[in-house]
């Protein structure tokens, strides 16, 4: 039994783990029933499964960013590509002549992707063509791309009616919500892609030692482009989702701050930010910390204004919880007291 | 004289292995000792639970009458433990006054007393036989054997009592070692303690006093250098007899491949690069061995660089049989069966993190491309393969490849490219800092892989290296290759003469 909650504990995702019990609960206690799941109309509802739906967002972009990270990346733009993503989509549909068409949402969505996939390919051809630090690279989509969200809106909020739309973000399928869904396939993929292939290796090695995989014939150039055109292209998935929740494209605020909310998720989930070795699972459970964390924060009645400075400190303690360093130190400070306590014994 | 350094039942357990079992160690005043075994025999292991990088390990370790845990280097520091490691540790971008006074230095009304700085700068440098150097010039601009005298500098200015010299002399020529030595004699005068690592048996026989032998995480024994001869020494390290160097000593040579055959594999004409390296004319034969030869910086790694495409050309051709490649990358070279192992292992060899197997199959998986990846079955068939024909320890293809010792760590750098069946590989300095048995393992590797047809180019400081195993040797001066020679009738002599530049 010991031994068994010792290997857990020595797990990197045991503290982010023990975050989200402790954080609902917490809940549960605030606020008994919080944990109940309750099926109507067909679907699950219930607090839980609203942590996952609202996890769903980031922990799509923190795949993304994820891959980003392991190659010694990191990607800016997402919250920029969010906001584009959502700005062309709705555009589109609001300009056709029955808006709430199921075509209008699927050519909408399609342009979208296919818009993110060029917005990603964009990072790429800076990072691995030109040669430019990928924080300086980013960093100019994640500043540009929401005047080019503005100027495909007009500087407005773009409502729309548009049912088969407004299922990504709030549509359930088999009762569970679509998001939810789509990101765990989106996960699914990515583990395939990169673990049934050479990618994730070769992701990694560039990640932990360029100079060496260049000298072993690894085509970085290539690997670097596709991390960033599947960035690109979760960060859209993700958008389409922000904006289809709440039928409107709001250029400045879609998906505002969320690169940093999924570059925490993928931290919380034990990846470097030096790159190399990375996982996915970990990306996914940093997720839905934060994602716990907002609802726990909505819970209590803490005002949205000042949920930032509640996270904040649970965020601190997760991190410097899991740390190596906090790690070594625990040890040290154990083995020394197992000294003493022998050393205390009579001869 | 009591022990300065007394380490009783000292362990260190790492998952899966216990890197130190029990040893014992003294170091006392006024003696040079020499700390000798095979790599992973524990030497680096000893050295960092004495200095505080393994923060925790079992047993006793008494500095200076105290009983002493240290937690961090630091600790080790302030207690007057000073290391050199293999690698400097110092700051290549600062002055050479500023690494030996960093952290230390001398204030005046807040400020930095510069003057002081220099004259106490000054004041170590002397002692070094190093008046010649100016304090106040960067350190990178200087020789690794330079900047490791200013290592040396600065644990005398914080008066450590003992220095601990892990290789020092591993990348360093003749008269640096000549000099590094001179200094080691004054500071054994002066009453240091010092530690000494090093491969190099003759430099242990020349400048030790004591030596700790150990083997495999446990200690061998301590002698006095005077009373064990060297054979008996090498006999201690590597625990078995001496059949298979003898063996190696004794070997005749490899049937020299016909260098009038049919066209060579490879032949360079002119080849060059600016600010590199210029006037490389190789030819290289199927199954030939062809020895690059210079002192460090001559030129070889220049050469190995630009045949490999990792540095593109821009003087001469290169020809591989018979048709002129430019080599714009090298996986440009990878793909006309080209392969090329780095001197330095660590930046440009190891993917440190990943697996031995990860490691082992990288180059294939490469070639390949990301989305057909080396059937699962195939990866343990090639990796048990070569882990077994390379004698690679441990033999367990999942460990991550930085747990492995230097030697078997280069083993698994050769066999990445083993796996490729490439025509031509080159080797640039594949038996540096590692032990003997693994030395005599690559260099019977490098027999037998000709003798089966492949191509070598092998590069090396070991003169005697160089000519036991080259067919052909290019010899490098300047960065130039001035002459190139066959093995018949050549000796280490003629060589070293070439190298200085005296007509022989």
């Amino acid at each position: 039994m010991t031994a068994t909650l010792r290997r857990f504990m020595g797990h990197r995702l045991a503290w982010p783990l023990i975050a989200v019990i402790v954080l609902i609960a917490a809940d549960e206690v605030a606020r008994p029933a919080f944990l109940s799941i309750r099926m109507q109309d067909g679907h699950l509802y219930g607090n839980v499964v609203d942590i996952l739906r609202n996890g769903a967002p980031i922990a799509l972009i923190g795949l993304g960013m994820t891959l980003v990270i392991a190659s010694r990346g990191i990607d800016l733009s997402v919250g920029a590509v969010v906001a584009i993503a959502g700005a062309i989509s709705c555009s589109y549909i609001v300009s056709t002549h029955h808006q709430g068409t199921l075509s209008a949402a699927l050519v909408g969505v399609a342009i979208a992707i296919a818009a993110g996939l060029v917005l990603g390919a964009w990072n790429g051809f800076l990072v691995s063509t030109l040669g430019i630090q990928p924080i300086i690279a980013t960093l100019v989509l994640m500043v540009a791309g929401r005047g080019v969200a503005q100027l495909i809106t007009s500087g407005q909020i773009i409502t729309i009616h548009n049912s088969y739309y407004h299922a990504i973000g709030d549509g359930y399928v088999l009762t569970l919500p679509i998001p939810v869904l789509i990101t765990m396939a989106a996960f699914v993929l990515a583990g395939i892609l990169t673990r049934r292939t050479a990618l994730g290796t070769l992701i990694e090695a560039i990640g932990i030692n360029p100079v060496a995989s260049r000298l072993t014939g690894i085509r970085a150039g290539t690997i670097v482009w596709i991390v960033y055109v599947v960035s690109g292209l979760c960060a859209t998935v993700a958008g389409l989702m922000i904006t289809s929740n709440v039928s409107a494209a709001d250029a400045n605020n879609a998906g505002l701050f969320i690169e940093l909310d999924a570059i925490l998720a993928v931290v919380l989930g034990g990846t470097s930010l030096r790159g190399g070795r990375y996982s996915l699972v970990g990306t996914i459970v940093g997720a839905f910390v934060l994602s716990t964390l907002t609802t726990t924060v909505y819970n209590f009645g803490i005002p949205a204004n000042e949920n930032l400075v509640f996270e904040a400190p649970v965020v601190i303690a997760v991190v410097l919880l899991q740390s190596e360093r906090r790690r070594e130190l625990l040890d040290l400070w154990r083995r020394r007291r197992i000294r003493s306590q022998v050393s205390e014994v009579p001869a | 004289m009591p022990p300065v350094v007394e380490m009783a039942d000292v362990s260190v357990e790492f998952p899966g292995v216990k890197a130190l079992d029990a040893v014992s160690f003294r170091l006392f005043p006024g003696e040079v000792h020499a700390l000798l075994g095979e790599n992973g025999a524990g030497k680096s292991t000893l050295i960092k639970a004495l200095t505080g990088v393994y923060g925790t390990v079992t047993g006793t370790i008494t500095v200076f009458g105290q009983e002493r845990q240290f937690q961090t280097p630091a600790q080790a520091q302030a207690a007057g433990i000073s290391t050199v490691y293999q690698e400097i540790s110092l700051c290549p971008n600062l002055t050479v006054e500023e690494n030996i006074l960093l952290g230390r230095e001398p204030r005046k009304r807040g400020h930095i007393d510069w003057p002081e700085v220099r004259r106490r700068a000054r004041k170590q440098l002397v002692q070094l036989h190093l008046d010649q150097l100016d304090p106040g010039s960067v350190l990178a601009t200087h020789s690794v054997a330079i900047q490791q005298l200013v290592a040396i500098a600065r644990s005398m200015e914080i008066e450590s009592r003992v220095l601990i010299l892990d290789e020092p002399t591993s990348s360093l020529d003749a008269d640096e070692v000549r000099h590094l030595f001179r200094v080691i004699r004054d500071l054994r005068e002066r009453g240091q303690a010092i530690l000494f690592v090093s491969h190099f048996l003759d430099q242990v026989y020349e400048i030790s006093d004591r030596m700790t032998v150990l083997r495999n995480g446990k200690l061998v024994g301590e002698f006095l250098t005077g009373e064990l001869p060297r054979m008996s020494l090498i006999t201690k390290m590597i625990g078995k007899e001496l059949v298979e160097l003898e063996e190696l000593d004794h070997s005749p040579a490899r049937k020299v491949a016909a260098a009038g055959g049919p066209e060579p594999l490879l032949r360079t004409e002119g080849l060059g690069r600016d600010g590199s390296v210029s006037q490389v004319d190789l030819t290289i034969h199927a199954g030939q061995v062809v020895g690059l030869a210079g002192l460090l910086g001559s030129g070889r790694t220049e050469t190995a660089r630009l045949l490999f495409g990792a540095d593109a050309a821009d003087q001469g051709t290169i020809r591989l049989r018979g048709e002129v490649l430019r080599l714009r990358s090298p996986r440009a070279a990878i793909e006309h069966g080209i392969g090329y192992c780095s001197e330095d292992r660590k930046e440009e060899g190891l993917i440190a993190d990943l697996s031995v197997r990860d490691n082992l199959l990288m180059a294939m998986q490469a070639s390949r491309g990301w989305a057909r990846r080396i059937p699962l079955r195939e990866q343990e068939r090639l990796t048990a393969d070569l882990i077994e024909a390379l004698d690679v320890r441990p033999a367990n293809p999942d460990v991550p490849i930085r747990n492995l010792s230097g030697g078997n760590q280069q083993k698994v750098l050769v066999a990445r490219w083993l796996v490729m069946s490439p025509s031509l590989v080159i080797l640039d300095e594949p038996t540096r800092g590692i032990d003997i048995a693994a030395k005599a393992q690559i260099q019977k590797l490098v027999n037998r892989l000709a003798e089966g047809g492949m191509s070598i180019v092998f590069i090396s400081s070991e003169l005697e290296e160089v000519l036991r195993l080259s067919d052909r040797i290019a010899v490098f001066r300047d960065r130039r290759m001035i002459a190139e020679m066959g093995n018949e009738g050549t000796s280490q002599d003629d060589i070293m003469s070439v190298i200085a530049g005296v007509a022989s």
